[in-house]
């Protein structure tokens, strides 16, 4: 691996804490805030920044879940039950977005998680 | 409920494939609305099944060329500190509060998608960068 300048690691430090505090916040991987700041900040492109997001979400969901864990909330049956699947779920996703108009699936979504918010709040 | 929670599994992880959008915002709502988990043991289990789906991601993107492998893991291993934090924040907060926030971000990426649908140049597409 190539040696990281600690100017660079000092950047990586800032970045990571505000994505952990939104991960361990909102159980998300903390992408929204990881990929706009690596873009503005760092000078990545688009898809740079998305495929190093994954990389360190891998680390910040191992240690999300261990803390959830010592805190007695986590379901582990549920979470390999929808996340072993949901493997299966991204390679599917990547052949389906070369045959289905994105766009479409942009607005589809938009509409899903409004609804789902309003659920959330009302339910 | 097995079967309910395998559809969502793979429901989430086809949107996150397609959109570059973490399963997260999808594993969280499915989590409590479906199967009844509070929101909290919602978010901490949504932590679980991230874990899988980043690795497989990272593996994918990592072909195209499209991972700083280096960078990537040293930025999660120094988000460490944040992350605990976090967790201990939402392990602190009133629950409504934290559902309030939730349903905040479920929107803010609703509204990111609704631009992303509404661009001149809406069809990204990420397998061709590399390969």
């Amino acid at each position: 691996m190539p040696r990281v300048s600690r100017n660079r690691r000092l950047e990586l430090l800032g970045i990571g804490t505000a994505a952990g505090v939104f991960s361990g916040l909102f159980g998300v991987g903390g992408g929204t805030i990881m990929v706009p700041l690596l873009i503005l900040w760092l000078g990545y492109d688009e898809r740079t920044a998305t495929g190093t997001s994954l990389a360190a979400i891998i680390v910040i969901s191992a240690v999300g879940a261990t803390t959830q864990a010592f805190y007695g909330n986590l379901h582990v049956d549920d979470g390999l039950l929808v996340g072993i699947p949901a493997v299966g779920g991204v390679l599917l996703g990547t052949w389906l977005q070369q045959r289905v108009s994105m766009r479409l699936i942009s607005g589809l979504f938009a509409l899903l998680l409004t609804a789902l918010a309003v659920e959330l709040v009302v339910a | 409920m097995i079967v309910e929670a395998v559809l969502i599994g793979v429901a989430a992880g086809a949107v996150s494939g397609m959109l570059g959008v973490g399963g997260g915002i999808l594993f969280v709502p499915a989590l409590v609305l479906v199967l009844g988990l509070s929101q909290v043991d919602g978010e901490a289990t949504s932590l679980l099944a991230i874990f899988p789906v980043a690795i497989v991601g990272t593996w994918r993107q990592q072909r195209y060329g499209n991972v700083r492998l280096a960078e990537g893991l040293l930025m999660g291993a120094l988000a460490a500190a944040g992350t605990v934090g976090g967790v201990a924040l939402v392990n602190v907060l009133p629950a409504h509060v934290v559902k309030i926030g939730f349903a905040v971000l479920l929107l803010f990426t609703a509204f990111q998608m609704t631009r992303r649908a509404l661009a001149p140049d809406a069809e990204p597409k990420p397998e061709e960068a590399g390969s």
